[in-house]
């Protein structure tokens, strides 16, 4: 029995990386070829930064249960200090060894402020532990707006480090899929049951000898490491960034995108960030009326979610339910 | 010494209506165990609201108050209704989320409906200021304070002595022996947030008439301090979210004085921060034991 779940999990993980490879290799080959219009190579960028915000969310989230609404912040400390990092080496390095670089470092600025956030914070629960999060990426909003080397109100001037999708592509695939293994093996590893322990029943974790605050403090600072370097390909991709954008609305944003794909599913997670960011854009047409399509739906999915009667629905119309209906013609399986 | 009574009197005065707001946050988390993210744009919605009422239609000040508080009434019953009603026993986040929903539904209506340039609130009041010695009291601001003491202490008689307070405390203790006990579940949810909503169409009033201008996302930033001082003050406590309301303000307005302004916002989430690291269920939370 448990040689099958095995082999099930190793194809789902499978599946998901396949999904993403071809997804990828598609748009590659429309961008390479010129063929990709405006709109598809304009969003590219910021479309796998959010994948990995994502991704990275969801293992704060969906793996460890805990609601945080600061992830925006986390991503702007990695972009400004990866962003400023890459400024300073933009004249002695090359794109391929600076972006990694400025990533890297981006990433570890955002895994300390996540260390040093969580180290206090991770001692509240809930909504109280939300509201700091929240309140801690407002103070990193803040405190970037107003200081002198990061561009002030008037933005940071990333002009000199700006690179086109053609150039930063390789990047972002690269990050999109070290985000993707990380989450998926941490989740099958001893860290992963931990954590998920942890999410299920703290009390019964501690008392089994897992040490709550080592594991929370890890998923908080993985999931920084991994907003900041997303932040700091995401710099690369604009000429100008002003901290402001990256406020609660954005970290809701992304928590919205977690929420919908699935807690804990790292393929949710991609799915949603493609329908969420692309579905503005394909409604541009309705141009008025498109926040407002988006938000009316977001309440409808919601509430339809959380119904029993559509549950019941989505069950008998599923294809895996269909797949069983076929299996069940060619042998009986006896009624629950 | 007068400079500093003058902050500390516009700080109260801000403070007071961070509270109202603060009290609609806490009275529905307190009872709904949801954090409602759509009540910062019942504030929006009201100041629209009462600016309809008085350049369009031409109607008195009184009347556009009244009109302000029935359009906040309604819609937070109709939210409640459609929206978070079908969710009751879904997980928090999902609530959360639809909150949100919510929020940027009201934000794109009046986008559309309004347009994205602000628009001025009228002056509904002309009350002369007040001197006292070398400190001048603004009227408006003696409005609010006193209106915000009068609704803070109805609304303690109203929860601690009627019927309906009494049904109101009973559901946020226990949903299910509340119901058990013959109490209307849904309905005194109902009433929760229709109070709710009429104390953010007050806080919208003056929020209005202090600040003057008014676009669609108006309402966030006092929506997020305001529940900032909710879980300030502690969450679900009403006397906490009073407290923490005023407090917030007054913080806010002195380190907009005597700091910068440019800081104001990382000081007051920094004292958030503090406090809560000190007494993790706010100032005046119940704190929760957990049961093993």
């Amino acid at each position: 029995m448990e040689k099958i779940n095995q082999k099930r999990h190793i194809s789902k993980n499978t599946v998901t990386v396949c999904m993403v490879a071809v997804l990828y290799a598609v748009v590659s080959a429309l961008l390479y070829t010129d063929n990709a219009g405006r709109q598809l190579s304009n969003m590219l960028i910021s479309l796998s930064s959010y994948i990995v915000l994502a991704v990275s969310l969801n293992l704060v989230v969906g793996l460890l249960g805990e609601l945080s609404l600061g992830h925006a912040g986390f991503m702007s400390v990695g972009l400004f200090s990866g962003c400023l990092l890459s400024i300073q080496l933009a004249k002695l390095l090359p794109l391929a060894v600076r972006l990694p670089v400025s990533m890297l470092f981006g990433g570890v600025v955002a895994a300390v402020f996540g260390l040093l956030i969580g180290l206090p914070a991770l001692r509240l629960k809930g909504d109280y532990l939300a509201i700091v999060t929240l309140a801690c990426g407002e103070i990193i909003k803040n405190v970037i707006t107003n200081l002198k080397f990061t561009g002030g109100a008037l933005g940071l001037d990333t002009m000199e480090i700006y690179s086109d999708t053609k150039s930063l592509l390789p990047f972002a695939i690269v990050l999109v899929f070290l985000t993707i293994l990380v989450m998926m093996n941490l989740k099958k590893s001893k860290c992963g049951r931990a954590i998920m322990a942890i999410r299920d029943n703290r009390i019964a974790a501690e008392s089994s000898g897992i040490n709550v605050t080592y594991y929370k403090l890890m998923v908080f600072v993985i999931a920084a490491f991994f907003a900041g370097a997303a932040g700091t390909l995401y710099g690369h991709s604009y000429a100008n960034i002003k901290a402001n954008t990256f406020d609660y609305n954005m970290s809701i944003e992304i928590l919205v995108i977690v929420v919908l794909g699935g807690m804990g599913s790292v393929r949710g997670s991609i799915i949603a960030a493609i329908i969420l960011k692309a579905l503005p854009e394909l409604l541009r047409d309705i141009a008025d009326y498109r926040m407002l399509v988006y938000s009316v739906l977001l309440i409808v999915i919601m509430i339809l979610n959380a119904s029993p009667k559509f549950a019941e629905l989505k069950g008998r119309w599923s294809i895996r339910n269909f797949a069983k209906l076929l299996q069940k013609k060619d042998k009986e399986v006896p009624q629950k | 010494m007068t400079h500093f009574i003058q902050t500390l009197i516009s700080g109260l005065s801000l403070g007071s209506i961070y509270a109202l707001i603060a009290l609609g946050y806490t009275m529905v988390y307190g009872i709904a165990k949801m954090l409602n993210f759509a009540h910062g744009d019942i504030i929006m919605v009201g100041a629209y609201a009462a600016i309809v009422c008085v350049f369009q239609l031409q109607l008195p000040a009184f009347a556009a108050i009244l009109f302000a508080i029935a359009v906040c009434v309604l819609l937070g019953v109709v939210i409640e209704r459609l929206a978070y009603k079908p969710l009751r026993q879904a997980p928090p986040l999902s609530v959360l989320i639809t909150a949100i929903g919510v929020s940027y539904l009201l934000q794109n209506l009046a986008l559309l409906i309004f347009g994205s340039e602000q628009k001025a609130f009228p002056t509904l009041f002309h009350i002369p200021a007040l001197r006292l010695g070398q400190i001048t009291v603004d009227g408006i601001t003696l409005l609010t304070l006193g209106v915000t003491a009068v609704i803070m202490i109805a609304l303690t008689l109203f929860i601690n002595k009627t019927k309906m307070g009494k049904a109101m405390r009973a559901v946020s203790e226990d949903k299910e022996a509340a119901g058990l006990m013959g109490i209307s579940t849904n309905r005194t949810i109902t009433i929760t947030f229709a109070i709710g909503s009429a104390l953010a169409a007050v806080a919208s009033i003056f929020f209005g008439v202090t600040y003057v201008y008014i676009k669609p996302t108006t309402g966030s930033m006092p929506g997020i301090k305001a529940f900032t001082a909710a879980v300030f003050g502690g969450i679900g406590s009403i006397p906490g979210a009073m407290l923490g309301g005023i407090l917030l303000g007054v913080i806010e307005q002195m380190s907009k004085t005597y700091i910068s302004t440019l800081w104001s916002d990382a000081i007051v989430f920094g004292v958030l921060v503090l406090v809560l690291i000190v007494r993790p269920s706010g100032l005046l939370g119940k704190k929760v034991s957990e049961k093993v």
